[in-house]
C-alpha cells in the first residue's frame, strides 16, 4: 500500500496506525467513551475491572473515558495552536523574506525578542495575568510558537526568491501575494508539512507540561498532561492510575515522529541511496 | 599491444535504484600515453563512465556488470580498502567545477600533497617540492607561493589547473578530465587546454576526457568514443570521426559547429529606420563596485544585437538594466522613442510586458511546482486580462509556435527535457506579446544538437513575429550566427560594436581577435595552429 505516493517503512506503519486510532477515537469521543467526562463511577483509584477496563482515577471516575476526553481535548487544543502558529509565521516569514529590507528587520527583531524569552516562563505571564482559558491557551502559546515557524519560513522564503522563476513573476509585476502564494508557497510545502508534524508534538507536550504546573487546560475538563500531575500521588502507593495518562502522551508523541521521520526521508532524494565505494 | 593496455573495461553495465539502465554494456580500452575522448549530449552516460573506470558510482546508481581491469587487475574484485589504493594514486580524477571540488577551508597545498602523503608515496616536502614542480609546469603564478593560496584566492581557470596539479601528485596511470574546461570563459579555456595537452604528454600519462564540446576533444584526443542513452554510438581515431563519421548522429555533432554564417539570411528583415531601444552612456553599479562603465547601444526592429564577453564583464548586469531590476545611476534608456524609467517600480505594466527576459538556466527559470498551463496562461490573464478559455486557447497558440505538443500543458518542468524547458521560457516571454526579448545565454545550458534547435527556433520567430532580441552570451559561434550586430564588452565597456561580419572578419581590437582566435575549430591540429602562431608572433 502506498501513502502519499510512496511507501511506508515498519515504523512509519506503525506511528500511522497509533494516529488513526487517536484520530478516530478523538473524533467519536462522545460515542465510543462508556461513562460521562465528569461521571465518578467508582471509588478513589480503583482496581481495573471489567467495568472500569483502566480502574478509576483520584475522585472515582472511569479512567478510559477520561483518557477518551483528554486525547479529544489536547490534540484539538494542540492541532489549533499548530494551524494558527503557522499561518502566522508563514505569512510574516514569507513577506520578510521576498519584501527585505527594514520590513525583514523589523519583523526578524521582533521575533528575536520574543525568542531571547524562555517559552515556558512568557506563557505562565500571559497566562497568570489573562486567566487560563482555552481561547487565551490557544492564542499564547500559537503566538509564542509562531515565532519558530517565522524563523523556517524566512530562511526556506529567502532560497526561494532568488530563483529566477521569483524573478521573472516580479518583472511581469506580479505582487507581493501572488508571489508568495504562487511561486514560493508550493515550493516549500514539503518541509513545512514535515515541521507541522514536529511542531504539533512539542505544542502538545507544552499543553501537558502546562496543565502539569495546573495552568493549562482548567478541571472538570480532561487533559493528558492535567491527568498525570491529578493521579501523580497514586505512584506512592504502587497504582498504575498516572501511568495511563503518561502513556498515551508518550504514544502519540513517537507516533507522530515516526510519521514526520518517514516524510523527511521522503524529502530526501534519492531515497536512501548511497554511493557505491 | 596488450603490454600497453593500462586501462580495459568489458560490458560495463549501471543502472539507477528505480532499475532504470544508465549505462548499458560499453567496453572501454586505453593504451598507455594515449588520450580517449568520451563525448555525448548529458545524460549520455560520459561522467558515468568516467567514475565507474574508478569502480566509483554515484548516489542513486551501481555498477552492474561488467569488468574494469586497471593494469592487469580487476578492481571491481577488489574490497574497498584495496579500491580506495588504487585511487588517486593509479587513476585520478579532475572535475568541471573546480571551484566547488576543492575544500574552501584547507589551502591548496595541503589539498594537492594529500593524495601522496596519505598513499606513502611521499614524505610531505618531496610532496611539496613536487606540487611547486607541477604549479611550475602548469604556468601558475608564482609556482613557489602559490600553494599558501586558499581556493577563493585563485581565479577558476587557475584552479582548474590546481586540481590537475592535485591529479597528477601522485604520477597515476590514467587520468579521468570529465570536462576540465567546460565551465571556464573561451580565452581562459585555450590556456587550460594547451597546459593539460602538454601535461598529458610530458608524462606519458593515459587519459580519459569526457566532454560534450567535439571541437575541444578533437584537439586533445587520440580516439573519441561517442555516445549517446548510455550506448556507444561508434569509435574510431579522432581524424575518422571528424571527417568520416559512420553513424549519422555522429555526423550531425560534427556539423553543427560548422554550420555557415550565412543563415542569418534567412532572417526576417531589419527596420534600420525604426530605433527600438537605445541606451546612452549607462553607469551602473553594486554598491561601489563600478560594473557598466558607460554602454551605449542601439537596437532596430527586428535586430538581433549579441553582446559578447567573459564572465564578470557586465554583460548579464547590462540585461539587469535593461529589464530595470538594477536602475543605472546615470545614462538614458529610451524604449519606443520614449524614456524608459531606471526601476522597475516606475514602469508601468504596459512597459513590462513590452521587454522579456528568457534566462540562462531554464531549470530554474520555471517554477518546478506549476504546469505548463499556468507558466504560460499567467502572463496572457495578467497582461490582457482574458478568460480561461481565451487564455487556455492562446497557450495552445504559444505551443504551437514553440513546436511543443499540446498535451504538455498539463505537465510540469519536471517531466521535461531541457531543450523543451527553454522552449517554454521562450513560449511565456512570447505570451506577453513583447517587442523586444532579451536573451541571456539562451543556448549555454544545452547540448549541442538541442542548442541548435533552439536558435532555429529564435530565428524562426524573430521572422515571424518581427521581434528584436538583445542576445547576451560567452558563445562566440551562436554569436555569429543570428547576430545581425555584435558588441564585444570588456571591464564594462564596449571595445567594438559593429556588424557581424566586421567584428570577425576583421576584428580591430586586441581583445576582440583574442576571443575570436580562442575558439576552437572543428579540426584536429587546431590547437597546435594556435600555439605556433602565438609562438611566431612572440
Amino acid at each position: 500500500m502506498k501513502i502519499l505516493g510512496h511507501k511506508p517503512t515498519l515504523s512509519a506503519w506503525f506511528g500511522l496506525t497509533v494516529m488513526a486510532i487517536f484520530i478516530f477515537v478523538s473524533v467519536f469521543t462522545p460515542w465510543l467513551a462508556p461513562y460521562g467526562q465528569s461521571q465518578n463511577v467508582g471509588g478513589t483509584w480503583d482496581e481495573p475491572s471489567m467495568a472500569m477496563l483502566m480502574g478509576g482515577d483520584q475522585i472515582g471516575r472511569d479512567m478510559l473515558t477520561r483518557i477518551m476526553y483528554g486525547s479529544r481535548m489536547t490534540i484539538g487544543v494542540a492541532l489549533a495552536i499548530t494551524v494558527l502558529s503557522f499561518l502566522i509565521g508563514i505569512v510574516l516569514g514569507f513577506v520578510s523574506a521576498v519584501l527585505g529590507g527594514w520590513v525583514d528587520v523589523f519583523f526578524t527583531r521582533l521575533v528575536d525578542v520574543m525568542l531571547s524569552i524562555p517559552g515556558l516562563i512568557f506563557a505562565l505571564i500571559i497566562l497568570g495575568v489573562f486567566g487560563s482559558s482555552i481561547p487565551v491557551l490557544i492564542l499564547t502559546i500559537a503566538v509564542l510558537d509562531s515565532t519558530r515557524v517565522f524563523r523556517l519560513a524566512r530562511a526556506l522564503g529567502m532560497n526561494l526568491t532568488v530563483m529566477e522563476y521569483v524573478e521573472a513573476a516580479r518583472l511581469r509585476g506580479e505582487g507581493l501575494w501572488w508571489v508568495i502564494r504562487r511561486e514560493i508557497l508550493p515550493n516549500a510545502w514539503a518541509p513545512l508539512i514535515s515541521e507541522f508534524g514536529l511542531r504539533f508534538c512539542f505544542n502538545f507536550l507544552f499543553i501537558a507540561g502546562l496543565s502539569f504546573l495546573g495552568l493549562g487546560i482548567q478541571p472538570p475538563y480532561a487533559d493528558l498532561g492535567g491527568m498525570v500531575r491529578e493521579n501523580a500521588a497514586a505512584i506512592n502507593f504502587g497504582m498504575m492510575a498516572p501511568i495511563y495518562p503518561a502513556t498515551a502522551i508518550a504514544l502519540l508523541t513517537v507516533s507522530v515522529n515516526l510519521v514526520v521521520d518517514w516524510m523527511l526521508s521522503i524529502d530526501a532524494r534519492p531515497s536512501g541511496a548511497q554511493a557505491e565505494l | 599491444m596488450s603490454d600497453q593496455l593500462i586501462l580495459e573495461i568489458k560490458g560495463l553495465r549501471l543502472e539507477s535504484i528505480a532499475g532504470n539502465v544508465i549505462v548499458d554494456n560499453v567496453d572501454v580500452k586505453v593504451n598507455k600515453g594515449e588520450v580517449l575522448g568520451l563525448i555525448g549530449e548529458s545524460g549520455a552516460g560520459k561522467s558515468t563512465i568516467g567514475l565507474s573506470s574508478m569502480c566509483y558510482a554515484r548516489a542513486g546508481v551501481h555498477i552492474a556488470g561488467g569488468e574494469i581491469i586497471l593494469g592487469g587487475t580487476n578492481i571491481r574484485a577488489l574490497d574497498a580498502d584495496g579500491r580506495r589504493g588504487m585511487r588517486g594514486k593509479r587513476i585520478a580524477y579532475i572535475a568541471q567545477s573546480a571551484t566547488a571540488a576543492f575544500n574552501p577551508a584547507h589551502t591548496l597545498m595541503d589539498q594537492v600533497c594529500e593524495a601522496p602523503t596519505i598513499h606513502k608515496l611521499m614524505t610531505r616536502t618531496e610532496a611539496e617540492a613536487w606540487a611547486r614542480q607541477l604549479f611550475k609546469a602548469l604556468d601558475l603564478p608564482d609556482p613557489e607561493n602559490f600553494g599558501d593560496r586558499y581556493p577563493h584566492q585563485a581565479s577558476g581557470g587557475q584552479l582548474q589547473r590546481a586540481m590537475a596539479a592535485m591529479a597528477m601528485s601522485c604520477r597515476p596511470d590514467v587520468l579521468i578530465l570529465d570536462e576540465p574546461t567546460t565551465a571556464l570563459d573561451v580565452t581562459t579555456q585555450i590556456e587550460v587546454l594547451i597546459l593539460l595537452k602538454s601535461l598529458i604528454h610530458q608524462y606519458k600519462t593515459a587519459a580519459i576526457y569526457i566532454t560534450h564540446d567535439l571541437a575541444v576533444v578533437a584537439q586533445v584526443a587520440d580516439r573519441i568514443k561517442v555516445l549517446r542513452h548510455g550506448k556507444e554510438v561508434e569509435e574510431g581515431l579522432t581524424s575518422q570521426i571528424l571527417h568520416n563519421a559512420k553513424q549519422d548522429y555522429t555526423a550531425r555533432l560534427v556539423a553543427v559547429r560548422g554550420a555557415a554564417a550565412s543563415e542569418r539570411a534567412a532572417q526576417g528583415t531589419v527596420k534600420a529606420d525604426e530605433t527600438v531601444l537605445s541606451i546612452k552612456d549607462c553607469h551602473a553599479y553594486y554598491g561601489t563596485f563600478h560594473v557598466v562603465k558607460g554602454v551605449s547601444l542601439d537596437v532596430k526592429h527586428g535586430e538581433t544585437v549579441a553582446v559578447v564577453g567573459e564572465s564578470g564583464s557586465g554583460k548579464s548586469t547590462l540585461a539587469r538594466i535593461i529589464t530595470g531590476l538594477l536602475p543605472p545611476k546615470s545614462g538614458d534608456i529610451v524604449f519606443q522613442g520614449k524614456p524608459l524609467p531606471r526601476s522597475l517600480k516606475e514602469r508601468t505594466k504596459e512597459l513590462k510586458q513590452r521587454i522579456q527576459l528568457v534566462y540562462q538556466i531554464p531549470d530554474v527559470a520555471i517554477n518546478p511546482r506549476q504546469s505548463l498551463m499556468e507558466i504560460i496562461g499567467r502572463p496572457v490573464e495578467f497582461y490582457f486580462g482574458l478568460g480561461r478559455k481565451e487564455v487556455e486557447a492562446r497557450a495552445s497558440e504559444l505551443m504551437n509556435l514553440v513546436e511543443l505538443p499540446q498535451e504538455f500543458l498539463t505537465r510540469r518542468p519536471g517531466q521535461l527535457s531541457g531543450g523543451q524547458k527553454q522552449r517554454v521560457c521562450i513560449a511565456r516571454a512570447l505570451a506577453a506579446r513583447p517587442d523586444m526579448i532579451i536573451l541571456d545565454e539562451p543556448t549555454s545550458a544545452l547540448d549541442p544538437l538541442v542548442a541548435e534547435e533552439i536558435l532555429t527556433l529564435l530565428r524562426k520567430l524573430q521572422r515571424e513575429l518581427g521581434l528584436s532580441y538583445i542576445l547576451i552570451t560567452h558563445d562566440l559561434d551562436v554569436v555569429h550566427r543570428i547576430a545581425h550586430r555584435t558588441a564585444v564588452m570588456l571591464q564594462g565597456k564596449f571595445v567594438a560594436f559593429d556588424a557581424t561580419d566586421k567584428i570577425f572578419d576583421n576584428p580591430e581590437h586586441p581583445y576582440t581577435q583574442k576571443l575570436i582566435t580562442a575558439v576552437p575549430e572543428m579540426r584536429v591540429d587546431w590547437l597546435d595552429e594556435v600555439l605556433a602562431h602565438r609562438k611566431k608572433a612572440a
